[in-house]
């Protein structure tokens, strides 16, 4: 089954790269946006086909791997 | 004294290491990221570069390698670890030493001589070394350190700060923070202060006619410190 992830920095960790496209969005009219936070996407794919079990894999490779909860937070959604 | 020198896929400043360790004494090896077992070492370097290509976040592929486990319970068990540059990513990653390094908050990639300020000497790194304020070379693009208050309240209660950047005087202000690390921090310890990790290259200041010669400062002291 496919399962995504969304990686998003903490409220308070710096993002430059944010406000670089903020800017850049303003400088080209977008002059309505409040603020730009950048962040990760992940799909996987996984052998095991319990939806509870692979969401729970998935937990562990978000807390062992793919996010650094120092500064970031992650999101699982169910794909299928 | 023996040391070994990690090489990763993507590490660039493992030779220039190896260089530096042989030139002060030290009888250093080679140990390929692949292999599980470290060879009898009384200094581990985790050295500069893009280590895994700096993919998903600098230095967290190589903070999983087969390597590592070794260079954990070496480290975990009292034995010298030094994490230089992308090594000190690899350290934060491993949770060795607290804190993350970010992206430099100007998104540009610095490459310059920056001086930093000693800040603790009871250790094995720093002691006896004379001066104050240290001359060394930076080359990264995430080098911000960051740590949550929690964090650097017990970095701080714990003396685990070792140099912050400062001017050749050792002043220690915003303007001479070069990529926006939390309080001008450079390099830290773990608690026992046998794990240092630190943004700038010792390695890369040893020979007067091509840098200056602290990196030399250092590394003799250091081995004097480790006999």
């Amino acid at each position: 089954m496919k399962i995504s992830v969304i990686i998003t920095l903490k409220k308070d960790v710096l993002d430059p790269q944010g406000k670089v496209i903020h800017q850049t969005l303003d400088g080209m009219g977008f002059d309505d946006v409040n603020e730009v936070r950048q962040g990760k996407y992940f799909e996987i794919d996984t052998k095991e086909n319990d939806n509870d079990k692979a969401k729970a894999k998935v937990e562990e490779m978000c807390k062992k791997l793919l996010a650094n909860l120092v500064i970031e937070n992650y999101k699982i959604i169910d794909l299928n | 004294m023996k040391s070994s020198v990690i090489t990763f896929p993507g590490s660039n400043c493992d030779r220039d290491m190896d260089v530096a360790l042989k030139k002060f004494g030290f009888k250093n090896k080679m140990v390929w990221h692949a292999d599980t077992e470290l060879p009898k070492s009384d200094l581990v370097v985790l050295p500069g570069g893009f280590s895994y290509g700096d993919y998903l976040r600098c230095g967290s592929m190589a903070s999983k390698s087969k390597i590592m486990k070794s260079v954990i319970n070496f480290a975990n068990s009292g034995g010298m670890v030094m994490g230089i540059c992308n090594g000190f990513q690899i350290l934060v990653e491993t949770g060795l030493v607290p804190g993350v390094l970010l992206r430099n908050k100007y998104l540009e990639f610095i490459c310059k001589n920056v001086f930093v300020k000693i800040n603790d000497k009871k250790n094995k790194y720093f002691k006896n070394v004379d001066n104050e304020v240290l001359e060394f070379h930076i080359a990264h693009n995430e080098g911000n350190y960051f740590c949550t208050n929690d964090q650097l309240k017990e970095i701080e209660d714990n003396n685990q700060i070792a140099i912050n950047y400062c001017d050749e005087n050792g002043k220690i202000e915003d303007q001479f923070n070069p990529n926006g690390s939390i309080n001008n921090i450079a390099g830290i310890f773990n608690k026992e202060k046998n794990v240092l990790g630190m943004m700038p290259h010792p390695e890369r200041m040893i020979d007067t006619s091509l840098s200056g010669e602290d990196g030399s400062l250092f590394f003799k002291n250091l081995i004097n410190n480790l006999k």
